[in-house]
């Protein structure tokens, strides 16, 4: 039975999976190194310390292959319990770094719940997603899927540690998959390009121009099929001028002043390189000057200076861009996306939904992480503190999204079972 | 479909953009990498010490010494104690404050220097003590050290180059010191050396981190040169010290090679006062000093009228055109009516008959106004005449630049035709009207320098080297020889010149400055100099002056010695020139009591005269 499940494990995500980790180590490495660095290997630096919390994991790693995958389903609900207790426990015995209070300390070891969220939250959608009782065209059970996800990501807010909030909205790519309207998707994108073009163009204006446009649009439709009508489109057009005016007052009256620099910075409103754009300024200095193959390893000229804020944890990927040039960086590019693909295409082969929903959600965290991480390191993004899971220093990230990922050879192993 | 693997495209529609975006930056925009450079390398100067200096034995006149700024680093500072670092430094509470502020202003992170160019020993008490004073470091600098604290007019001094300067030569940078006046200047670009760089690695607040690149790319500094100079230094003490309290100049060449022994100039400064903290202090009161102006080089800016010295290249002209020979014979009778009505004054007494060596060393006045007469007669007319005397003077270096290797100078005076034609631009003067200049009065102005050379010429016999300063630098073989100049007049007509002055120093004018066992021939000169003094004419006692080479055979000094209001030549320049030549044949000067004389004497209360605003006698 052990050799029949060793074969049927997924080695070739196993081995991608290793050389991620291994490549964010040495990476770590030349971020933090110095002239007084001692071995990698040590724990008394960074590198160090994830390799030695990597190989935590992979103690972990054979019991949860081993465990039946029944396991996870049946105690989702007390795993679920515990991480919001312990989220709620943050708001009293939180210990606060970097401005947000998301991790505990007890002897000298601090971990993040914030992280751990992530596998219990997973696996309770996927529990409650797959039940039969649940359908995701009723609006009850919609309301109820979202408050799974919300809770924790309301209590993580508190924390002020929006970044590791919008993680969790990875989820709602299991929703969809799953059934869930794809209105939601649409609605989701008018409101995100309504919610940019207001801070470019100012409502009024905006609101102008939406409503010439729609104008031609229905003109144009009214003109080919006479029997158009007129409802839906006055109905979208004033939510969105409505949406616009709101996101206005929002970003102006609701919004700390940080937040819109993250945002005016990222659409070109402001441009101050030694300001807010610093950070995002000095990471595109790294990136672009790696060039088609790199500084080398531990070369890097902009990392050395330590011109990149936080570079061993979020901006990790501008080490990787400044040493390792275009080559490195687009080969750990398709690595991290041939990962994610295998997983959500060997999720689609589960007969079953539980285990499809989880890896479904899985991979949409990751994706989040993946797309809002390099996309502010590339400065395609708003500065949102959130690393990039394999790679980045982090020790409850790194465990967090390795036990998510055993979880996933577990569910893929017993596929057949 | 679509909705099943949304997240699939999703994953590879952001990974495309993901690598695109990583063309554009990595590929495409070059600017990154050059901004990288400036951002994260810092460069930094490596200047090669600058080249040593010796005088013509070898001996060590000037080097270098470390200096030390004192910085802060405000962002380390601490509490300190202000009394015991003030008292140390000797600078006062309120400037160190107002320094730190300032350089709070600039950067809490990069370094400011609070007090500039401090000396070792300065620092030394305080150094041990710095633990006490966080934030706070001396950084080392190198300045000039005069081993031998003299010929600050030769040397010139360096200094930080200013802002206007460094837009006119872009190879300096801020701070870096650069050679004013003197051979510090002319030799600027030999003593300098050729820096080179040093590239750090920095981090985001510049602070440097280590090598840049292990090094590859740092260029070495080249060496400077070290310069050995012609003067002799132990000539130049001992003339500076000659010179106490004098104003005037002394220059001493080698004929053979017109290699200048010594350049003196009274009043002078130390060299040494010109670095170190209190340098601008120092020089500006130098600069403030216009009464006897010690940063005007005597030696080479002052032009004088040359007085009786001159009558020997009159002499020497008049016998090249054969209006002379050694056996004319012209008679004085305490003087001579050159015109009606015109008479010239001359101390020799009446019916004295004179030959040309005889003229020389009783320095006749009469003898020399003929001869200039006849000189400016021989021609067709007094233009052509003064401007073959001209011709000649010209050719043994006067009335130009001489062109030697100081940045300083002036070219003299020698009149021509065209001077006295626009004087005179009816043409009605003739040779009466400028006989003056028959006993080197009148319009001629020569520099000591010019003197000094052209006593060398007679010395060689008819010609002369540009003098000069540089002998030789370590590693620059032979760079640019100095070819020998020809006088117009012929050698042979040197002889009964030189046998005149050999009798100025045996039984004539300058008896004093005779040395036993010792050929030296000389000229003496007294000048009568005015000035304007409450807008009127004002005459002051005479100038002294004597110009003198030894040994008579083979010579080996030649020099000029200037010393204004020295009442007469034989008074203060004919010694000082002796004691001179002594020094410098003999290496040690056995007339004690002569050189007492000499080194106490002073002409202060001379040159104060005009300026107490009474009434003064002169010459007496």
């Amino acid at each position: 039975m052990n050799k029949k499940f060793l074969s049927r494990l997924d080695w070739l995500s196993i081995l991608i999976f290793l050389i991620l980790v291994g490549f964010g180590i040495l990476n770590i490495y030349s971020a933090t190194y110095s002239e007084f660095s001692i071995s990698i290997f040590n724990s008394g630096n960074p590198a160090g310390k994830q390799f030695w919390i990597f190989m935590i994991s992979l103690v972990l790693m054979p019991f949860i292959l081993f465990v039946n995958t029944s396991f996870f389903e049946h105690l989702s609900n007390i795993f679920y319990g515990i991480s919001i207790i312990s989220l709620i426990g943050l708001l009293f015995f939180g210990q606060k770094i970097s401005g947000a209070t998301s991790w505990f300390t007890v002897g000298g070891f601090s971990f993040q719940p914030s992280e751990f969220a992530k596998i219990t939250t997973a696996l309770l959608i996927a529990t409650n997603l797959s039940s039969i009782q649940t359908d995701i065209k009723k609006v009850k059970d919609i309301l109820k899927l979202f408050s799974i996800i919300l809770f924790p990501m309301f209590l993580i807010i508190l924390q002020s540690d929006a970044g590791s909030a919008i993680v969790f909205l990875g989820i709602v790519f299991a929703f969809l998959r799953e059934g869930l309207n794809m209105k939601f998707l649409y609605l989701s994108f008018l409101s995100s390009f309504i919610f940019v073009l207001t801070l470019l163009l100012k409502p009024l204006l905006l609101s102008l121009i939406l409503i010439l446009i729609f104008t031609i649009i229905y003109r144009y439709l009214i003109s080919k099929f006479p029997k158009t009508n007129k409802s839906p489109f006055l109905i979208v057009l004033i939510t969105s001028i409505i949406f616009s005016f709101s996101v206005d007052f929002i970003f102006n009256t609701i919004f700390e002043q940080r937040h819109r620099d993250r945002f005016n910075v990222i659409l070109g409103i402001e441009t101050d390189s030694k300001g807010i754009g610093y950070n995002i300024n000095q990471s595109k200095i790294a990136i672009g000057s790696g060039g088609f193959d790199g500084k080398g390893y531990l070369n890097g000229t902009q990392t050395k200076g330590g011109f990149v804020p936080e570079q061993h944890t979020d901006y990790i990927f501008s080490t990787v861009g400044e040493e390792w040039g275009f080559i490195g960086s687009s080969i750990l590019i398709i690595f991290y996306t041939f990962l994610m693909l295998r997983i959500l295409s060997r999720a689609e082969k589960h007969t079953q939904s539980f285990p499809r929903i989880f890896s479904y959600s899985f991979v949409g965290m990751l994706f989040i992480h993946f797309l809002v991480n390099i996309g502010m390191t590339l400065g395609l993004f708003p500065t949102v503190g959130i690393p990039l899971p394999y790679i980045s220093y982090g020790g409850t990230n790194l465990l967090a999204f390795s036990l998510m990922f055993f979880i996933y050879l577990n569910f893929d192993a017993n596929r057949l079972n | 479909m679509i909705r099943k693997n949304i997240l699939f495209y999703f994953t590879l529609a952001v990974s495309v953009i993901f690598i695109c975006q990583l063309i554009v930056l990595q590929l495409f925009k070059s600017e990154y990498s050059e901004r990288s450079l400036s951002n994260a390398t810092l460069e930094r100067t490596v200047y090669p010490p600058r080249g040593l200096i010796y005088d013509r034995n070898g001996k060590l006149w000037v080097s270098n010494k470390p200096v030390y700024d004192l910085m802060v680093v405000p962002e380390n500072l601490k509490k300190f104690d202000t009394l015991e670092l003030t008292q140390n430094l000797k600078i006062s509470k309120n400037e160190l404050i107002e320094k730190i502020e300032s350089a709070e202003q600039f950067s809490k992170k990069l370094p400011s220097v609070i007090e500039r160019q401090l000396s070792l020993s300065e620092i030394s008490v305080i150094q041990e003590k710095m633990w006490k004073f966080p934030g706070f470091y001396f950084q080392k600098k190198t300045t000039r050290d005069y081993v031998l604290p003299i010929g600050g007019n030769i040397l010139g001094y360096i200094s930080e180059i200013n802002k206007r300067e460094l837009e006119m030569k872009p190879d300096y940078d801020l701070g870096e010191m650069i050679g004013r006046q003197g051979i510090e200047k002319t030799y600027e670009k030999i003593l300098r050396g050729k820096k080179g760089v040093k590239i750090f690695q920095k981090d985001r607040f510049n602070r440097i981190i280590g090598p840049y690149e292990d090094g590859n790319y740092d260029k070495a500094p080249e060496a400077a040169e070290n310069l050995t100079l012609t003067l002799d230094s132990d000539l130049q003490n001992y003339g500076e010290s000659l010179m106490q309290n004098k104003r005037g100049g002394i220059v001493a060449i080698e004929p053979r090679s017109g290699e200048v022994l010594a350049l003196i100039t009274a009043p002078n400064y130390n060299p040494n006062i010109l670095i170190g903290r209190d340098r601008s202090k120092f020089f500006n009161k130098l600069v403030a000093d216009t009464i006897s102006k010690p940063l005007f080089d005597r030696s080479l800016q002052a032009e004088y009228s040359p007085g009786s010295p001159f009558k020997l290249l009159n002499a020497l002209i008049g016998l090249q055109e054969n209006i002379i020979t050694p056996q004319t014979i012209f008679s004085c009778n305490e003087g001579h009516y050159y015109a009606k009505g015109a008479f010239m004054k001359c101390h020799n007494g009446i019916g004295t008959k004179s030959n040309l060596i005889k003229g020389i060393y009783k320095s006749c006045n009469s003898y020399f106004a003929k001869t200039f007469v006849r000189i400016i007669e021989s021609e067709s007319s007094p233009e052509k005449g003064i401007d073959l005397w001209k011709n000649y003077l010209t050719s043994f270096g006067l009335g130009n630049y001489l062109g030697y290797d100081l940045p300083i100078g002036k070219p003299g005076f020698i009149p021509g035709s065209d001077y006295y034609n626009d004087w005179y631009p009816e043409k009605n003067w003739s040779s009466t009207t400028v006989i003056s200049n028959a006993i080197g009065q009148g319009e001629i102005l020569t520099t000591p320098i010019q003197m000094a050379n052209f006593t060398a010429a007679i010395a060689n016999r008819g010609f002369y080297i540009k003098p000069h300063f540089k002998k030789s630098f370590d590693n620059i073989i032979n760079d640019s020889l100095y070819p020998v100049k020809r006088t117009l007049i012929d050698s042979k007509h040197f002889e009964t010149v030189i046998d005149g002055m050999h009798q100025v120093v045996e039984k004539g004018t300058a008896r004093i400055a005779k040395i036993n066992g010792l050929e030296i021939c000389g000229k003496t000169g007294t000048v009568e100099n005015f000035i304007r003094l409450n807008n009127e004419k004002t005459q002051l006692t005479d100038h002294s002056i004597f110009i003198a080479f030894a040994p008579k055979e083979n010579p080996k000094i030649a020099l000029a010695v200037f010393i204004e209001n020295g009442y007469w030549g034989a008074r203060w320049a004919a010694p000082i020139a002796s004691l001179m030549i002594e020094k410098y044949l003999r290496k040690e000067v056995k007339r004690k009591w002569l050189e007492k004389r000499i080194t106490e004497g002073s002409l202060i209360a001379e040159y104060e005269k005009p300026l107490l605003g009474k009434p003064f006698n002169i010459n007496e």
